[in-house]
This record gives C-alpha cells, structure tokens and sequence, in this order.
C-alpha cells in the first residue's frame, strides 16, 4: 500500500494520537474530560481541538490551502493562546504529528517515492508549524490591544481629560476605622 | 495502587473481621448483638439531631434561591411553577422533586453535533445509578422492619411481594438487595476510574460506599448462600426493640458482621456527608420561594452600617451641584 | 524506524504532564493574565477595610497581619453562626461530581482546581480542620488540612476565579451553591485586607461619589447632556432628562457604566429616549439621581455589609425624593442584590407605594414589597398594551441572539421578558442552544468585579463557552448583534467577540427598542443611535444629492 493509502487507512488512529498529544499538554484530570464530553457546548476546548486536528489532517494530505487549513488551526492556538502556553508549548503540538504518523506507517513505506512523499508531507506539517507561530503571535498581540484599551477606556476616558474625575483623598472620612 | 481508596476498603474489611472474630471466636455476641446496635442508634439519633439542630441554629439572613425557571412578574406571563416557585404549594412541589426524583441531576442534557445537526441527549447514568442506590436503599429498610414488628406490618409484606415479584430461587429473591449492591458498585467504580472523580473523592467517599457494599454482601451471603435461622434473628432483634434484648442460639458470626457493619454505619452519619439526608431538606437555594420583592424577608441579625448620606454628599459637591444646576436642599 | 523518538518525547521538554499529586498538596502557581492587582489601601482606607497595605500577589510576603489565622478563624466561626448555607454547603456536598464540569472557568482554563466542587473543597478542608470531629481526628484522610499561606493564596486566586454566576448550583442535587461560598471566602479574605483593585477602588468610588468611576455630579450630569446633543443628531429630538427632581412619580436607577463605557451608552440614550416617547405621549414623569447614580454594587463581592453600606443609597434617594416606585435599568448583579437581597438589608419601605404601571395601570404585585421594577418587566407591560409605536424593520439589518446574564437568570428567573420585548423590536431573533441560555447560561467571564484589565487572559478563557455558542449561531444564522441586559456584560462582551468572534457586536436590548420605538416629532433617522447608517433608511434627499 503506497503513503496515500496508509495514510487514509490509519487516519482514524493517526487523528486520535494527534489529539491525545494535544490533550495530554492539559492536567491529567482535564485531560480526560477534554476527550471524553463530545458536547461542543460543554467542552468547546476539546471538540474545536478534536475538528481542528481532524481538518487540519485532511488538508495536510492534499494540497494544502493556507487559508483553509488556518480556519482550522486559528480556533486551536487562539484557544491556546490565552492559556498561558508559551509559544513553542502552544505551537509544539503540530511537529508531533510528523513522528505520530512516522511510528504509524513508517515502517511500512517501501517505495523511494513513498518516502519522497511522506517528506513532503513532513515539510507541509513544518509550514503549518510556522503558520501556528504567526497566529499565535496574533492572538497575543490582540490580548495585549484588549489589555490596553480596558485601561484606556477606564482612565482615559473623557472625563478623566476634562478633570472631571474625582481621585479618592488620602485621607477619608473613615481613615483608619475598622469594620467589624 | 489509590492510597484513598485504600485506606477504605481495608478500614472496612478490619471491621469485618473484628466483628467476625468477636462474635465467633471470642464469643462476645452479647457485645456485638446487644451493646453496639444500642450505642448505634443512640448516636444516630442524637447526632443526627444535634447536626439538623446545629443547621437550624444559623439562620437564613437572605432569601437566595436559585431560580431555574421564568420568575412570576407580570400576569399574563406564564411562569415556572416549580423550577421558579412563587408560592409555598410551589415550593414544597420543588422538594418533592428533588427529594424523590432528583430534579437537579436530571437536568444535565449534552449536544453532540453530527455534521451541520445538533443532536442532544440526557447525560442519565449518574441520575440513573443515584436514584436506583437510593430507592434500593429506602425499600432495603423498610424490607427489614419485618425484623422490629410483630406482626409484620402489612406493608412490608405488601412491598416484599413486590419487591421479589420475580420468584427467583428459594427464599425468593428481593431485587433490592440486588440493585442496592450493584448501583453501589457503580458508583464505586465511577469514583475510582473516572480520572476527575478520583481527583475529587476523598477516602470518606470511598468509606460508606465499601461499607454499604459490603452490608448488601453481607445481607444476601445471609439470605441465600448461608441460609441463616430467620427465627433466631428475629428473636434478637425484636428482643432489643422491646427493650428485652437476649442472645438466641444459632446465629452465625455473618449475622453479627452485617448488624456491626449497620452499627458502623449508623454511628458514621452524622458526622459525615451522609448527612445530605438532612441538609438536603434545607437547602437555602432550593427551599425557599423566588417572592423576595414581593414579601419582605427579615434577617435577625441584620444591624445598622455606616452610610455615606445624602447630606454629606451634598455637602461635598454642593457648588459644583449649584453650577451645573442640580437642584439642592441646602443653600443655592 | 525504532529508534525514532516518541512523539511526545520528541517534544519532551515542550509538553509535559504535570506533577500527579492530588489536590490537597499540589503547591499555588499564580500566574500572570489570571489574577487581578491587589487592591490599592487608599481606596480600602477610604471606606475604613481592615489591614489596608501595599501588597503584591506574586510576591512570597504577602505582609499579613501577625495573628491572621487566628483572625480567618473567627471570622469563619462567626459566618457558620449567621448563615445557614454556608454552614449546610460545607456540610452536605457528596462530590457527585454533577457541577464539575458546569463552570465556564473550568471549561476554558482547563484548571481542575475551577471544579466548583473543588473551589468548595478549598474551604471546606479548612473548615474539617477546624469545626468537625472526624476531620480533627483523621486529619489528611478525611479531606483536612490546617490554614497555611499556600492555603490562603489558593483561596485568593481561586476565589477571585469565581464569577459568581451560579451555574453549577443549577445541577448540584442539594443546591450547593458556589456564589454564596465565594461571597463568603471573600468576606473572610477581606478581612486581611486581601481584596482586588478593580473591586475596592469601584466601591470607595461609589461610596463618595455615587458611581464606580468616581465622577462628580456635575460631570454626571454633563455626560448625559452629551447622550441629549447626540440624541438631537440622530433622532432629531431634543429630550430633556430630570434630574434629582423631588416629588417625581418614579425614581430610576441604572447602573453607572451605561453612562461612560460603550456600548453602554447607547442604551443610556435608549432608556433617554423612552423615557422622553413617555413623557410626550403619557406625561410619564421619572428623575435621575445624582446621588444613587450607580445600581450596580461592587459591595457585592466584598462582604455583606459592604453591600449594604452601598446599597443604602436607592431608598435614601426615594425617600428624600417622595418618589412613589423605583425603576431599575438593565444590570446583572444590580439585579441580584435588589432582587434578593435590598429589602431584607435597607427596607422596609413603607414611604412608597407598590409600583403601578402610570400608563398601562399594571400593578407589579411581584415587586408590592421592594417597589422596584426591572426595565424588562416594564417594557413588556407597555409593548403588551400596545403603547409604544414600533417599527421593528429599523432593526431588520440586526440578526439578533440574546445573552442571558447570571444575575437576572438564575437569581430572579427574568428570562421570557426581555424575550418578548427583543421579539417586539427585532424580526431576526435566534436563540444559542438550549443548554447555553436560559438557567443554564454561561457566564461573560468577568462577573463579579473580575473585568479588569490585568487578567485579560482569565476573562477570555472564562467567556470561550460563552462565544463559542455565539459563534455558533453566527456562523448558522449568521447572528451578528449580541444583546444582553447587564452593564458587565456590555463591558466585558466586547473584549470577548472582539477575540473569540469579531463579525459579532454587542447591544443592550433598550438600545433596540430606542432604535425601533418611532418618536413624535422625529427626523428621518438614517441611522441608529449609534450614528451609523442603518441600510434602507438613508435620507432621499441625501440620496439625491448623491446621485448629482
């Protein structure tokens, strides 16, 4: 059977490692929720990974169209983007998917141009590596935008350029009492 | 190797064999047939009383249901009888729902999503597991009655018959028995295999549900494989409800087992989560109505706090009030 | 091939599994984007908190008082004694299990830790430690463990993780409720002075000055008379709101955020603008209040005097006004606390009267006791009499969804009215699935005085299960206006869509209903109160001038 064939063969196996490499990035304990709730409302980490990772293996094996193969990675780091990952941690799990799918059916690619294939496909999971970086980059960039405007909104505001704000004196009416 | 759930087991199977080897080989089946059931259904009772007692004491300062359903507001819109209750009829229906049927766990519903469809369904096996363990439990006790009455009461028999309506084997077997042991084992399992309720369970988790595992064992090992002297039983036990308690012959050592294993459990209650029995009844998030703008609910400690009045405030902002044209009560 | 390395090896030293201890001995990491700054001691001085300092979260010296186990302890003593929940709640929990996996914190940051079982359980080891038998006796094996720092840290941050949003009490077999424990645990945590900035400067600001910003009655005033000239702009209408006006027939009070923070404001001018179609067409006669100008409480999640203290203000501004009811604006735990909480604390209120409807003749017999009456409630009176003029097709460019907030959901149970009134003035309605709405709505993710700034990444983490039912429903109906009725949620939201769901905005449902209500005398509106076009209402004459 040639890459193609394998490749199709194993999906089922090769998506489901994939998304346990990712999952196992969680606490033990959430790790196995994350699998197991299939309801994309009560588990939105989970079920977007789990699309993610299956659509995402899907478009590796044909051409890979950047912007489609995005729509399915951008949920995934944006997700992983606000969960204190740092970037290689956040991106990690894409090279995973090379030695997954090594370990799957590398033993059974005979053919030159098998192998030819499968470095291809290893240079694909490589760009979608880097593709991950960049949109994490951006989520973070956009915390980073939102972190600022809710300052800005807060004490720039107005108001605050017309002095019409009152800062609270450092001495109180109540300065030093204690509530029982 | 779960150092919890171990703890447990082996706490339980110490007892078993310290009940075992009291009763048979150290004869002291006056011990554990006499003294211990007492000094179990005295601390039951008095602890179970002192707990609810102790509750009641602390009041309920705000009325703070969590309301499930439409509010009652204007007439015309329907509202939700008993999810949202407004009247007290309403309120005791909402307990009686939780109690009996479990309302609150039988609202988990999951969406699965099948291409472009979302599909749902009712997330039932911890509501399914609880409400077998509890109702097995409930006709478990009142089965045994028939050990403390004479004659047995007729709703005993009434709910024997039902109970063992499948005439399996001989003595008949009680489904309850059954299922009491088999939701327990679920529940068990659930808690040692399921990662995040392992993460979750203490070894007092862990405790009632061998103990009540193995109280189940223990009746039906009786009941259908050692074919235990019912007479004799029956002769103790209705001995120490009559407050004439005595030994009778040919009582095996499994009898004692079980009855100090119930003792255990007993005196275990009240200082345990066992205790939901009770506080379930008094759950400020659920036994009380969603009426609070509409009758006024007193908090008895409630005490007078510093405020920041309007006439400090007025005095503080009064020129700038008079310049924007803000009415004032003073000066202008 | 054999010699290949695992694919997690292959990233070993990128992934790993953290350390399996359980949950009593796993140490506190307080980590940066999940906790909020510590409250600053002028603002703690100002409305006389106790042990008000300069202190750092991440820093090991949180510089407690010497004797602050000893002071928890009483502290916790004395609660057992005052509320029965929390005494119960300690008590009773089974760890079933049922609310694990119900919390939006959980769902998104993954922490087990967020379990509401477990955020219960971190006071509640505390509390088999020191108020139950079985816990002195079997330590560690029953669940117990003495009050250390790395005890109290993990309150601090886990308690500050918490919204208060009620859902997993929803699903708890005995009703557990983890709000009234994270009230509680706050309470205990005030007392070392372990509070948040963005809850204690809110509150010494509302305390002075009425609102959370700290703005002066003036500049009060000043700010609404800006919403009056844009209104002009827009609508063509001059409305002229009153203000601390004695002897009005209704008192109203909205949440202070609707006036400074978009897209609040727009439901300002919506409640403006209503008040004003009132007026001229009823002569509705209703003030505003300079001195209980915010209906939100941050007192709330300080403690339950706190709360009172700021609450005070509602019926002290009703009394001195002689108004005859108090209407309330759309605000989530605003709601919560009149709902449940401020006639028990400041009533009774014998100087009002049970709130009448002055243009239906509705008698809100549901608020006979507080005499306050949610917006919702009135609006739906009104649209039911058919007394408002409606054009809904000035909404037709809105596909609309609607955000339960926690507050009213599940502290009050107000789900059909705001219904029925989005139904009135919207023609795209859809709803997020059945088990994201209603009682079972997940939160914004930044309840309960956690909108701040700072922890960004805990906001965006709590409000994921939040936006993914909204995105889903964008990309099904293509849903693209997100209404809500909840001045935190109008705050908090639109940091959320912005990430999780740019193509979706955020509204307050009076800002539809001013955007649908036909005003006498107005112009040809080409656009809503946002000032933006509404497409197929452009003026003709511009139209033509267009076309020359």
């Amino acid at each position: 059977m040639g890459l193609e064939g394998l490749l199709e063969k194993h999906h089922r196996t090769i998506v489901n490692k994939w998304f346990d490499s990712v999952v196992r990035t969680y606490p033990a304990d959430t790790a196995r929720f994350l699998k197991k709730q299939k309801d994309p409302f009560a588990n939105p980490v989970g079920r977007t990974t789990f699309n993610g990772v299956e659509g995402m293996y899907d478009q590796l094996r044909g051409e890979m169209d950047d912007e489609a193969i995005v729509s399915f990675l951008d949920p995934i780091i944006r997700i992983r983007a606000v969960q204190g990952f740092t970037p290689s941690k956040a991106a990690g799990f894409v090279f995973s998917l090379k030695s997954i799918i090594r370990e799957t059916i590398g033993g059974q690619l005979r053919e030159k141009e098998d192998l030819e294939g499968l470095m291809a496909l290893e240079a694909r999971i490589d760009r979608l590596g880097l593709l991950a970086v960049d949109i994490f980059m951006g989520c973070r960039e956009k915390i980073y935008q939102l972190k600022a405007n809710e300052i800005r909104n807060r004490v720039f505001s107005a108001f605050h350029r017309a002095g019409l704000v009152a800062d609270t004196p450092e001495d109180g009416p109540e300065t030093n009492k204690t509530i029982e | 190797m779960n150092v919890k759930y171990m703890f447990s087991l082996v706490a339980v199977l110490l007892l078993i064999l310290l009940a075992y080897a009291g009763a048979e080989a150290a004869g002291m089946k006056t011990f554990f047939g006499i003294f211990i059931p007492y000094l179990a259904v005295a601390v039951f009772l008095i602890g179970f009383i002192w707990k609810v007692v102790g509750w009641a004491r602390s009041p309920v300062p705000f009325r703070i249901p969590t309301t499930c359903g439409q509010q009652k507001s204007l007439p015309w819109m329907k509202y939700s009888y008993t999810d949202c209750p407004y009247t007290k009829t309403g309120v005791v229906l909402r307990m009686i729902l939780e109690v009996t049927l479990f309302r609150s766990l039988f609202r988990n519903i999951k969406f699965e999503q099948h291409g472009d469809r979302l599909v749902y369904r009712w997330e039932k096996w911890l509501w399914v597991a609880a409400l077998l363990f509890h109702y097995a439990f409930l006709v478990t006790v009142i089965r045994h009655l028939r050990f403390f009455a004479e004659p047995t009461p007729f709703f005993v028999q009434w709910l024997e018959g039902l109970d063992g309506f499948m005439q399996i084997g001989l003595p008949g077997l009680f489904l309850s028995g059954v299922v009491l042991a088999a939701a327990a084992i679920y529940l068990l399992l659930r808690r040692m295999l399921m990662s995040e309720m392992r993460y979750i369970s203490l070894p007092s988790d862990y405790f009632p549900l061998f103990l009540i595992i193995a109280i189940a064992v223990s009746g039906i090992m009786m009941r259908y494989f050692t074919k235990v002297d019912v007479v004799a039983v029956k002769e103790l036990t209705l001995g120490l409800v009559t407050f004439g308690p005595t030994i009778p012959e040919g009582v095996g050592g499994l009898f004692y087992v079980h009855m100090f294993l119930v003792s255990v459990l007993l005196i275990y209650f009240p200082f345990s989560k066992l205790m939901h029995l009770g506080g379930v009844f008094m759950s400020p998030t659920r036994n009380l109505p969603n009426n609070s703008r509409a009758v006024r609910h007193v908090n008895p400690w409630n005490y007078p706090v510093k405020v920041h009045t309007y006439e400090e405030y007025e005095d503080e902002f009064r020129e700038k009030m008079i310049e924007a044209g803000l009415p004032v009560e003073k000066g202008a | 091939m054999s010699d290949l390395p695992k694919p997690e090896e292959s990233l070993s030293n990128l992934d790993h599994e953290p350390p399996q201890t359980g949950w009593l001995d796993t140490p506190i990491d307080i980590r940066k984007g999940m906790y909020c700054y510590a409250a600053n001691p002028k603002s703690q001085k100002y409305v006389g908190f106790p042990h008000a300092r300069e202190w750092n979260p991440v820093e090991d010296d949180w510089k407690l008082p010497e004797n602050w186990q000893e002071i928890l302890h009483q502290g916790f003593k004395e609660r057992l004694d005052r509320f029965r929940s929390v005494k119960i709640f300690m008590d009773t929990c089974v760890r079933c299990g049922a609310c694990a996996d119900k919390c939006h914190f959980f769902i998104g940051t993954g922490d087990p830790k967020n379990m509401p079982v477990l955020r219960a359980e971190l006071l509640r080891s505390v509390y088999r430690n020191d108020f139950t038998l079985l816990g002195k006796i079997l330590g560690k094996l029953n669940g117990a463990r003495p009050m250390t720092e790395n005890v109290l840290k993990e309150w601090w941050y886990y308690l500050f993780q918490c919204s208060e949003c009620r859902r997993c009490s929803v699903f708890c077999p005995y009703g557990i409720d983890t709000a009234e424990i994270t009230i509680f645990g706050r309470e205990l945590l005030n007392l070392l002075g372990l509070n948040i900035d963005w809850i204690a400067t809110p509150v010494a600001n509302c305390y002075r000055t009425g609102n959370h910003l700290g703005i002066q009655p003036h500049a009060f005033k000043d700010m609404l008379d800006f919403f009056v000239d844009d209104i002009e702009e827009f609508v063509g209408v001059r409305v002229e709101p009153q203000y601390n006006k004695k002897g009005a027939d209704i008192l109203f009070i909205t949440p202070s955020g609707d006036v400074f923070a978009d897209p609040g404001t727009y439901t300002a001018m919506g409640y403006m603008l209503l008040f004003h179609y009132l007026k001229e067409r009823y002569g509705f006669d209703i003030t505003w209040s300079t001195y209980a100008s915010e209906g939100g409480n941050f007192g709330f999640f300080t403690s339950h005097e706190t709360m009172k203290r700021l609450n005070s203000k509602m019926y002290a501004e009703a009394k001195r006004l002689g108004v005859k009811w108090i209407l309330g604006g759309e605000c989530g735990h605003m709601w919560r606390v009149i709902h449940q909480y401020m006639d028990t604390m400041n009533g009774p209120t014998d100087f009002m009267e049970t709130p009448v409807n002055p243009i239906t003749g509705t008698v809100f017999e549901n608020a006979k006791s507080t005499k306050m009456v949610h917006i919702m409630e009135f609006l739906a009176d009104l649209i039911k009499h058919d007394k408002l003029e409606l054009n809904p097709k000035r909404n037709d460019h809105l596909k609309v969804t609607f955000h339960d907030s926690c507050n009213p959901a599940r502290g009050m149970g107000l789900l059909d009215e705001p219904r029925y009134v989005i139904n009135n003035v919207c023609n795209n309605f859809y709803e997020m699935p059945a088990n994201t709405i209603r009682e079972q709505t997940f939160c914004c993710g930044s309840g309960s005085g956690l909108n701040a700034g700072e922890d960004m990444e805990l906001r965006l983490m709590g409000s994921l299960p939040r936006a993914n039912a909204v995105k889903y429903v964008h990309e099904k109906y293509g849903v693209n206006m997100l209404s809500c009725v909840c001045a935190i949620d109008r705050a908090a939201l639109p940091a959320m869509t912005e990430y999780w769901t740019p193509e979706v905005d955020v509204t307050g449902v009076c800002e539809l209903v001013a955007n649908a209500l036909v005003i006498p005398g107005e112009h040809d509106r080409p656009t809503d109160l946002r000032g933006e076009d509404l497409p197929g209402w452009e003026e003709p004459e511009r139209e033509e001038k267009d076309a020359e």
